[in-house]
């Protein structure tokens, strides 16, 4: 916060505010609402759709209240005369290019073009058509993304998204004038280009010109099928965050509900992605030490060190695009819905005596990328593809509302058995530093026989929203069999948001890390922030669903994966020890190098 | 009474006789800079490069900013329709320009400068290299830790607006930012930064050499000194000359018109159109009509239709297409006109565009959607009939 402080004037009210606070955020003090449609809270400034234009007494053009400081002495009015009409105006022009089938629009009643055209009541277009040449202009090849230009408003939110928090740049602006574009290399579909299918973008269009590729009607099918039985399997990120979709504040925990609200759209079994997210500590654990042994006591060469997290399908296509040398470094676990979908037909088919071919696997997930990665090609080690339909938490949230389910009255319900138990480890998949944090409380107890040395669990270095976080753990007291672990410091680094993973790379590639362990998710603030989470995602909503997810971990009466029941029972009943032939079958993964564009 | 001059032939910018360009650096640079500041602040030169920022004062700006790292730019993108005044000058007179560049760059304390040279005039660039090897190497010998260096345009308009400029410079789109920060504090690089038009440059170095008095004799209170003019149109006398500023259109018209002039075209696709009844009272000035040097006179024989009809369709393309007033309205007006002409829209329709291009001078990000305005609500206004007919 700056020191200075600048007195100035809004609709005559006076405000003192910090130097360098905008117009914006002035008036915002004021409780004078401006609206806005390029600015985010996530992004750097654009200034460019020029909604926000206030009138400053005695300038000779309006301003742009998101872009300008505030200055001692200045007289803003944010609904004068010539602002309604300039607002209006702009209002119109965006309309005017825009392809404005709302009533058909995927984003009708979520369009910020939609809300401030009501509120203007802006009617009959009173300018000419432009959409024209650009209607059918849309990209739907993507698994998870639905990329429309006769809706986009050129606002670039997406642009400045791809590049300034995901370092990405798959989205750019192309050509100039009336023939300005939001486009990709060469204007090539999405899945052909470098887009790890994150859903950022998704997540911060204004309107429906990005959008995720819908799978609801296929997943309405399935439930109406008798023939199908339909296993559901939901992230530890959406139950911090249905509420949003469903009228609740955000950081509501929903865990009881979202599963009573899920037998009622009629899924014939309602299971824990957390339980997965357990065993992936297991498998990935075992992994970690066995790099360990592999690299510090045998000196093997073909064993690579850092490892790096799996678990998020945007930042292993971003590895296999930006850093394909690396590709080794990184776990060979699947992510948690995949380890789900390849038990589901498999484990719980046999447990349950369901053929796997009439098993329809459902993920609600906070993603997009989930989208994409049920369909590589790798995911089907259960014969048929693991996982079939993968919604998001939005989705998800359509259904609810669709059905006729009123959520706020609902009951709460425990998941079914098995695969339905979750412990706090397992919960915390859900935020930034999570994995590394259930791995941790995993990994030293195996190790020393002792918990991680940290007030209740809580190992607090790895948490918060710093982009990019380091903390070393020294191993102290280890068990016989893991006595070259003896006095090891433990170096971890945790990032979220691919620029910041790019950082973490960029590091590792120039040989200036001597990282152990490296856990990286795709979206800011881990999947709690996903692409495919309630819109509007921003960093005061992402603490909220944060605090959330540490408030569910707490609350579990287990909060060691190693300790989860159903785990261990796994191990017992079908799949031997971790990392055995058949984990390795079924649960674990490689990856494929890809171009660069 | 309106303050107005006779038109005048002035030499200054072009003129090479009876000083030796080194010695008026050398000077320069013996003198402080607080003092060649308000020489300049004296002399009350204008930018010329369009939108008449005092130059002196922008020198000032750049020189209380507290940065080890400073740059002077000097703009030769010169993509106004109608303006080619500035390729003359580097052809003719480059060393005057770098010698503006080195002064300016004294005063506020840059180790390197940029000449941003519009792509179409790439031929020049041989030449340029060479003179500025020589140029820079003299600056070393004075002990002048300065170096100017030639930087080639993308082609595109836009790219001659300032803050576009250095994001071109710096590799990336060439997109107007938001201001403030103004170049002066955050330029090039993110530095504080002098940008000038080329013309500016040469008459800074000149006012170094002749002094302010000198140059303040001439013109108007609000418009010192002389310009530089690109002539064009229905002209039997195109190309460039040297006036005093503060002459009237008609005077003007007088002197380059045909006999048959209509209208007046002042400060290209981006300024506004003199009618034949305003040409007595419009002053050719920052208190009249200001212009960065384009004139295009047009005789009866023309239809102010197509001619507005061009300058639309030059902003439509030539947008960055980043803001909404610009990107759209520009092709608002386009149509609109063209709407109006085949009779799809009534002709109160045009009510509405002027309206709308109004909105864009006031909402637009930047020079080049805020001054769409000025040809067209010009035109629409003096000439409703040929648009509607
Ligand atoms: C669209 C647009 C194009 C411009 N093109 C030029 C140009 O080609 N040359 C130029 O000197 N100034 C141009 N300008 C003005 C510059 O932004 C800037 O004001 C000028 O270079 C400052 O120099 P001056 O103070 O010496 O005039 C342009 C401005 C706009 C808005
Ligand atoms: S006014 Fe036009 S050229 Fe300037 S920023 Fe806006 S769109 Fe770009």
């Amino acid at each position: 916060m700056s020191e200075y402080k600048v007195n100035l004037k809004i609709n005559d009210i006076p405000v003192t505010v910090d130097a360098g606070t905008t117009v914006l955020e002035a008036a915002k003090k004021l409780d004078f609402k401006v609206p806005t449609l390029c600015y985010h809270t996530d992004l750097c400034i654009a200034g460019n759709c020029r909604v926000c234009v206030v009138e400053q007494v005695g300038a000779k053009t309006l301003i742009a209240s998101c872009a300008t400081p505030v200055s001692e002495g200045m007289e803003i009015r944010t609904n004068s005369k010539l602002v309604r009409q300039a607002r209006k105006h702009i209002i119109e022009l965006l309309l005017s290019e825009h392809n404005a089938d709302c009533t058909k629009c995927y984003k009708n009643g979520k369009c910020e073009l939609q809300d401030l055209a009501s509120e203007y009541r802006i009617g009959d277009h009173a300018f000419l058509d432009l959409v024209g040449g650009r209607l059918g202009m849309v990209d739907e090849l993507s698994p998870s993304i639905i990329k429309d230009d006769s809706k986009c408003i050129r606002c670039q939110r997406c642009v400045k998204t791809c590049a300034e928090i995901q370092g990405v740049s798959a989205l750019t602006v192309a050509y100039k004038g009336d023939r300005q574009k939001i486009s990709t290399f060469l204007d090539h579909p999405l899945v052909e280009v470098i887009c790890t299918n994150c859903g950022q973008c998704v997540n911060r269009c204004p309107v429906g010109a990005l959008v995720e590729k819908n799978y609801v009607d296929e997943v309405w099918d399935a439930i109406n099928d008798p023939q199908k039985f339909v296993v559901v399997q939901t992230a530890p990120a959406v139950r911090v965050a249905i509420g949003e979709e469903l009228g609740y504040e955000p950081g509501t925990r929903l865990t009881g509900n979202l599963v009573t609200a899920l037998k009622r759209l009629g899924f014939s079994s309602v299971l824990d992605t957390d339980f997965t997210a357990d065993l992936t500590i297991i498998e990935e654990g075992t992994e970690l030490l066995t790099r360990l042994k592999k690299v510090l006591v045998e000196k093997d060469d073909s064993v690579k060190l850092p490892m790096t997290t799996s678990c998020s399908p945007g930042w292993i296509k971003f590895i296999e695009h930006f850093y394909p040398d690396f590709i080794s470094h990184v776990s060979s676990c699947k992510s948690p819905q995949q380890m789900f979908g390849a038990l589901a037909k498999t484990y719980y088919a046999q447990k349950k005596g369901i053929k796997p071919e009439s098993m329809v696997v459902v993920s609600i997930m906070p993603c997009t990328a989930k989208k994409y990665e049920a369909d590589r090609p790798e995911m089907r080690s259960s014969g048929f593809k693991d996982v079939d339909y993968v919604l998001t938490t939005r989705e998800l949230g359509m259904m609810i509302k669709q059905a006729g389910v009123n959520f706020q009255n609902l009951d709460e319900s425990p998941y079914d058995s098995i695969m339905g138990e979750s412990t706090g480890a397992g919960v915390i998949f859900g935020v930034t530093g999570g994995v590394m944090e259930a791995a941790l409380r995993t990994v030293y107890e195996i190790v020393t026989g002792r918990e991680v040395p940290f007030n209740n669990l809580n190992v607090v270095p790895v948490r918060g929203m710093e982009g990019v976080r380091e903390a070393t753990l020294k191993i102290e007291g280890c068990q016989p069999e893991w006595d070259f672990l003896e006095g090891v410091e433990l170096r971890t680094v945790v990032a979220h948001g691919l620029a910041n993973a790019r950082k973490v790379m960029q590091a590792v590639k120039e040989g200036k890390s001597e990282y152990h362990f490296i856990e990286i998710m795709a979206c800011p603030g881990g999947c709690l922030g996903g692409g495919g989470q309630p819109i509007p995602t921003n960093p005061e909503i992402r603490e909220k669903r944060a605090k959330a997810i540490y408030c569910e971990d707490e609350n579990l009466p287990i909060r060691k994966s190693h300790e989860n029941p159903e785990v261990q029972l796994v191990y017992e009943d079908f799949l031997g020890s971790p990392n055995s032939h058949l984990a390795h079958q079924l649960l674990h993964t490689h990856y494929t190098e890809r171009e660069r564009f | 009474m309106m303050e107005c001059n006779k038109l005048k032939r002035v030499d200054i910018i072009f003129c090479r006789k009876g000083f030796d360009l080194f010695e008026v650096v050398e000077k320069a640079l013996s003198r402080d800079p607080d003092d060649l500041i308000s020489d300049m602040i004296d002399s009350g030169l204008k930018g010329r490069g369009g939108a008449g920022f005092p130059t002196g004062l922008k020198w000032k700006l750049a020189r209380n900013e507290e940065q080890d790292e400073k740059y002077v730019v000097c703009n030769a993108d010169e993509g106004e329709p109608g303006t080619f005044k500035d390729r003359e000058i580097l052809d003719q007179v480059p060393e005057k320009v770098f010698g503006g560049m080195a002064i300016c760059a004294y005063t506020i304390g840059a180790k390197k400068g940029y000449i941003y040279l519009r792509g179409e005039y790439n031929f020049l660039i041989p030449k340029l290299t060479e003179k500025l090897e020589i140029f820079n190497r003299s600056l070393k010998q004075i002990g002048l830790d300065f170096t100017i260096r030639l930087r080639s345009g993308s082609g595109a308009y836009i790219c001659g607006e300032e803050s576009a400029l250095f994001e071109s410079m710096e590799g990336k789109r060439g997109e107007p930012r938001n201001k403030p920060p103004y170049p002066t504090v955050q330029g090039y690089l993110g530095k504080p930064t002098v940008i000038n038009n080329v013309e500016t440059l040469v008459y800074a170095f000149m006012i170094s050499r002749i002094g302010p008095e000198a140059f303040k004799e001439m013109g108007t209170k609000d418009s010192r000194g002389s310009k530089v003019f690109s002539i064009s149109g229905d002209t039997p006398r195109p190309g460039i000359y040297e006036l005093e500023l503060g002459m009237t259109v008609e005077d003007f018209v007088n002197e380059f018109g045909d006999g048959d002039t209509k209208a007046v075209q002042v400060g290209g696709a981006s300024g506004g159109c003199i009618p034949r009844k305003d040409f007595p009272n419009t002053i050719i000035g920052y208190e009249g009509i200001p212009t960065g040097g384009s004139m295009m006179l047009f005789n009866s024989s023309r239809s102010m239709y197509n001619v507005l009809h061009n300058y639309l369709e030059f902003f439509t393309e030539e947008s960055c297409g980043q803001c909404t007033p610009c990107r759209v309205g520009c092709q608002q007006l386009l149509k609109g006109i063209e709407s109006v002409k085949k009779g799809d829209r009534p002709p109160s329709y045009l009510r509405e565009l002027v309206k709308l291009a109004k909105t864009m001078k006031i909402a637009a990000k930047c020079g080049l959607g805020q001054s769409v305005a000025n040809p067209f609500v010009s035109i629409i206004k003096n000439y409703k009939e040929e648009i509607i007919h």
